[in-house]
């Protein structure tokens, strides 16, 4: 078993054993067992991999994954970036690590969202209970991170607590109305809705929230909804909602109506190795085999055609070129540790931001067991 | 908290609460790249409860000491992914000043 020396993590002097045990390769069987995940026919094999550091030292070759190794290794490549999402590829990284970055943006990234309702008309033919959980489900155009958690006990104030107003009503001899996202107005000032008991009826009115001073003060931008096209009812002549709302911040563990993303989600890149070559009609076959047209034809000239893996990263895994005689030549595999990340965000924070917060939310976990140890 | 340390500090059980598979199966996995680490595992003894026990035994060294380093080894492995990921994210402005124009997306919207 090599002691702690041996890992490269400190000083320089181990740097020629380092290399040395690089040089040494393991055998192509276990290094494709070690580095991929191969899909048969009838599923999956290799999926685990080999999860301990030392599980080749009696060979001599290191299997561990050192914070400088994988600080050497590590990449990224962004794909894609827009306004509402991001894909990138993860390369140099372990699945439990890719997921718990995953399982974060999901569930523990923070985002503002609305959290109670005070409703003073509702005469739709939509619920009460209803619509107050379809206004809970509107992304809210607010940045989370310049807002504080608000506990039970908390008063809500500027710091906490985000107010909007809905007030709608379809007059009587008019068509139907729709009322969209777009109709929540915001109240900078907090709650216009006076607190029911009559024994604070002194100077100033008491209402449901206490602000101490306008939002627009401390805010850079003025707040709003996302999407302003989000039909929350409908109403009918005569018909009106008035009411109030009151977004605080959350994570999705609580409610998903807190998460940021609309789906998180990576895949590892997948591998397709032809073993033997296809030429003429078994070429023209297995391109039309794949959905996907991961496979493409090229001219060998003197009128051989030969297929080549064209678009691996299309590939969904559907195993259709595996069936069939001459499958046993074609290779599905996945790359363990290269991941093709996406992030579609719901618009609170754009995706970029919302990976680094989820990094950092980890970072924190790491931090906080390491006081509690100590 | 720490379990099972009072005669011998090479393993250990640790309970952490509210936490789940997210730490727990990235800690394991620093910890299984660590030479001193004989075994590690982890567990959720209950779906109900917000609780995992990190299994450590070593070779010799503390199971607290190594547990400790993991951790900060993880949050080094993080800070190197987000710099490395805001590097990529720059690059990738510079290269697509244009990039996706915003009103395009929302008109395929």
């Amino acid at each position: 078993m090599p002691k702690k020396g041996t890992k490269s993590s400190k000083g320089t002097g181990s740097e020629p054993k380092e290399q040395e045990r690089r040089q040494k390769k393991l055998p192509e069987h276990l290094e494709l067992q070690r580095t991929r995940v191969v899909c048969k026919f009838d599923g999956p094999v290799n999926t685990e991999g080999f999860q301990y550091g030392g599980a080749f030292s009696a060979m001599g070759i290191d299997n561990s994954v050192s914070v400088d190794k994988f600080c050497k290794d590590f990449k990224v490549e962004i794909k894609r970036l827009t306004e509402d999402d991001v894909e990138f590829d993860m390369i140099g990284i372990d699945a439990s690590v890719a997921n718990a970055f995953r399982r974060i943006l999901i569930a523990e990234v923070p985002t503002m969202a609305i959290e109670k309702v005070l409703i003073a008309d509702n005469s739709s033919v939509i619920a009460d209970e209803v619509l107050a959980h379809r206004l809970g489900l509107i992304p809210l155009d607010a940045d989370p991170r310049l807002f504080e958690y608000i506990s039970e006990n908390d008063a809500p104030n500027e710091r906490n607590t985000i107010v909007y107003k809905l007030h709608v009503s379809c007059k009587k001899g008019s068509p139907r109305l729709t009322v969209k996202s777009g109709d929540l107005e915001w109240l900078p000032e907090g709650s216009q809705l006076p607190l029911a008991s009559p024994a604070q009826s002194r100077d100033k009115k008491k209402t449901y929230t206490s602000f101490s001073q306008s939002q627009k003060d401390i805010l850079e931008k003025p707040l709003g909804v996302k999407l302003k096209d989000i039909t929350i009812a409908r109403l009918g002549p005569g018909q009106a909602i008035e009411l109030e709302v009151h977004a605080v911040k959350g994570i999705g563990k609580v409610h998903a109506k807190w998460s940021p993303v609309a789906t998180a989600w990576y895949r590892m890149l997948p591998e397709v190795v032809l073993s033997e070559e296809f030429k003429g009609d078994d070429a023209e076959e297995l391109v039309k085999k794949c959905p996907v047209n991961v496979f493409d034809i090229e001219d060998l000239g003197n009128g051989e055609k030969r297929a080549f893996v064209a678009k691996p990263r299309a590939c969904t895994l559907c195993r259709q070129c595996v069936t069939g005689p001459s499958g046993e030549h074609v290779h599905l595999r996945r790359v363990r540790d290269h991941f093709i990340f996406t992030i579609e965000s719901t618009g609170a924070l754009p995706p970029e931001t919302l990976f680094t917060e989820a990094v950092r939310i980890l970072e924190e976990k790491c931090e906080r067991v390491i006081s509690e140890l100590s | 908290m720490e379990h099972g340390s009072v005669t011998d500090s090479t393993s250990s059980t640790f309970s952490i609460m509210e936490e789940d598979h997210t730490l727990a199966n990235s800690v394991r996995f620093v910890l299984n790249q660590d030479p001193r680490v004989a075994f590690c595992g982890y567990s959720i003894p209950h779906p109900a409860d917000n609780k995992i026990n990190i299994r450590v035994q070593t070779t010799g060294d503390p199971a607290k000491d190594v547990l400790k380093d993991s951790l900060q080894d993880l949050m080094v492995m993080c800070q190197h992914v987000r710099g490395t990921f805001d590097t990529a994210v720059t690059d990738f402005r510079q290269n697509n000043p244009t990039g996706m124009d915003i009103d395009v997306n929302k008109k395929v919207a």
